[in-house]
């Protein structure tokens, strides 16, 4: 049970207390980019998390097995961003040949995540911080949900204010900016409770 | 000599990477809590700009087009090894206040955006400036930003903190330290530089990268056109 406690909380501490894109400002280039409609944004969503669960799996795996007992470790930025470029490629290739209503609806996200900067970030990540196969996976999943959670928030507020008078300077980005500025208050919430 | 200098301005001023083709806005929000970490995150990222530029456009009748992309990444990944362990050798302090946003220049949209949309088609010499000035707009861009948080947040200059000189009952707005207040300064930023650029009938940058997509163009490709 214990153990099973410790899990949820690495979910929860990666999903809300250390918000992927609020806290930790990675994967921001398609929080702004790609949040504009509610549709959209969880398309975007659900193919993150899939890419991260399975890149943080596959990293993990092979920075244990092959890039420590060879001494290689110095290289894992170059391995792992191979990777993921691989592993994304892979998945659009595997998605078009198994489901079509699928690839059109995730398929154009997927070429977009290889340089999304949170999925090299958690992989790094658990590699600094020492985690097992197990911790690195439900890390990568619960930081993927935070992605999930936030680029849907974000996507609901800029439809709501998307067509709203306000100065010519700050129509677009610093809108979006201020957006994320007052749900990065809401979430220091988690970390002040 | 003077058709150098136009690609080195561009980047620095006209398309700053930061404030005009709102590029690289991870470790640009990360990073800045203080103007000393902004400046060598910029400096870092110059660096690495400066040297992939260069490789890349020596390169550019070789590689196949079809797998640009991937041999990008390759370039780009080594040459951030390089530097990470550069920096954890020589200036180690700079290196645990970066951590992690130093591997992750490797995913930074400037760098494979200026490799897709400059250095591919451009000459050695040219694409040198081009992430010379492009390089330098950017540690000017985190600077600045560093220090506006700094000074607001911590009431203190690359460090030096004047905070003994103020009345006791103007406080430091600490927020602007924090995570929130990144975002809040680059906004007003942003909308400061879209007000110049407004008076100035410049074209005006809405909306970040190229719809997410980083690696695919930066702004003056054709399918990127600045509204």
């Amino acid at each position: 049970m214990d153990t099973f406690m410790s899990l949820f909380l690495v979910v929860v501490t990666s999903a809300l207390i250390n918000n992927v894109v609020l806290s930790q400002f990675l994967g921001l280039c398609p929080f702004l980019g790609v949040s504009k409609q509610l549709k959209t944004a969880s398309g975007m969503g659900v193919a993150v998390m899939l890419v991260i669960t399975v890149s943080s799996a596959l990293c993990s795996l092979l920075y244990e097995f092959v890039l420590v007992p060879f001494e290689l470790t110095y290289l894992n930025t170059i391995v792992f961003i191979l990777v993921i470029a691989a592993l994304v490629q892979m998945t659009e290739m595997v998605i078009k040949k198994f489901s079509k209503p699928l690839y059109e609806s995730l398929g154009v996200f997927l070429p977009l995540i290889t340089t999304n900067c949170a999925v090299l970030g958690v992989a790094l990540t658990n590699v600094q911080n020492e985690n097992d196969l197990l911790t690195s996976v439900l890390t990568g999943f619960g930081t993927a949900l935070g992605f999930f959670i936030a680029i849907v928030l974000m996507s609901g507020i800029r439809e709501k204010i998307a067509h709203n008078d306000i100065p010519k300077a700050f129509q677009g980005m610093p809108q979006a900016l201020l957006a994320a500025c007052l749900m990065s208050i809401a979430f220091y919430g988690f970390k002040v409770l | 000599m003077k058709k150098y200098w136009e690609p080195f301005f561009g980047g620095l001023i006209k398309n700053n990477p930061t404030f005009v083709l709102l590029l690289g806005m991870c470790p640009t929000l990360a990073v800045t809590s203080n103007a000393v970490n902004g400046f060598s995150m910029g400096l870092s990222t110059t660096a690495v700009l400066l040297m992939s530029n260069v490789i890349i456009s020596l390169l550019r009748k070789v590689i196949p087009d079809g797998v640009r992309i991937p041999s990008y990444i390759v370039i780009v990944a080594s040459l951030v090894s390089m530097v990470q362990l550069l920096l954890q050798a020589y200036v180690p302090a700079v290196y645990e206040a970066l951590g992690i946003y130093i591997p992750l220049i490797v995913v930074n949209c400037i760098i494979l955006g200026r490799a897709e949309a400059y250095a591919n088609r451009n000459t050695v010499g040219l694409s040198f400036f081009d992430g010379l000035g492009m390089g330098l707009g950017f540690t000017a861009a985190l600077t600045a930003i560093g220090l506006v948080r700094e000074l607001l947040g911590n009431f203190s200059v690359f460090g030096i903190s004047f905070a003994g000189v103020m009345p006791e009952w103007i406080q430091p707005i600490s927020l602007f330290v924090m995570a929130p207040g990144a975002f809040l300064t680059l906004a007003f930023l942003i909308a400061a530089f879209n007000k110049i650029r407004t008076k100035k009938k410049l074209p005006v940058k809405r909306e970040v990268g190229c719809n997410g997509h980083c690696a695919d163009c930066s702004s003056p490709s054709p399918d990127c056109k600045p509204q």
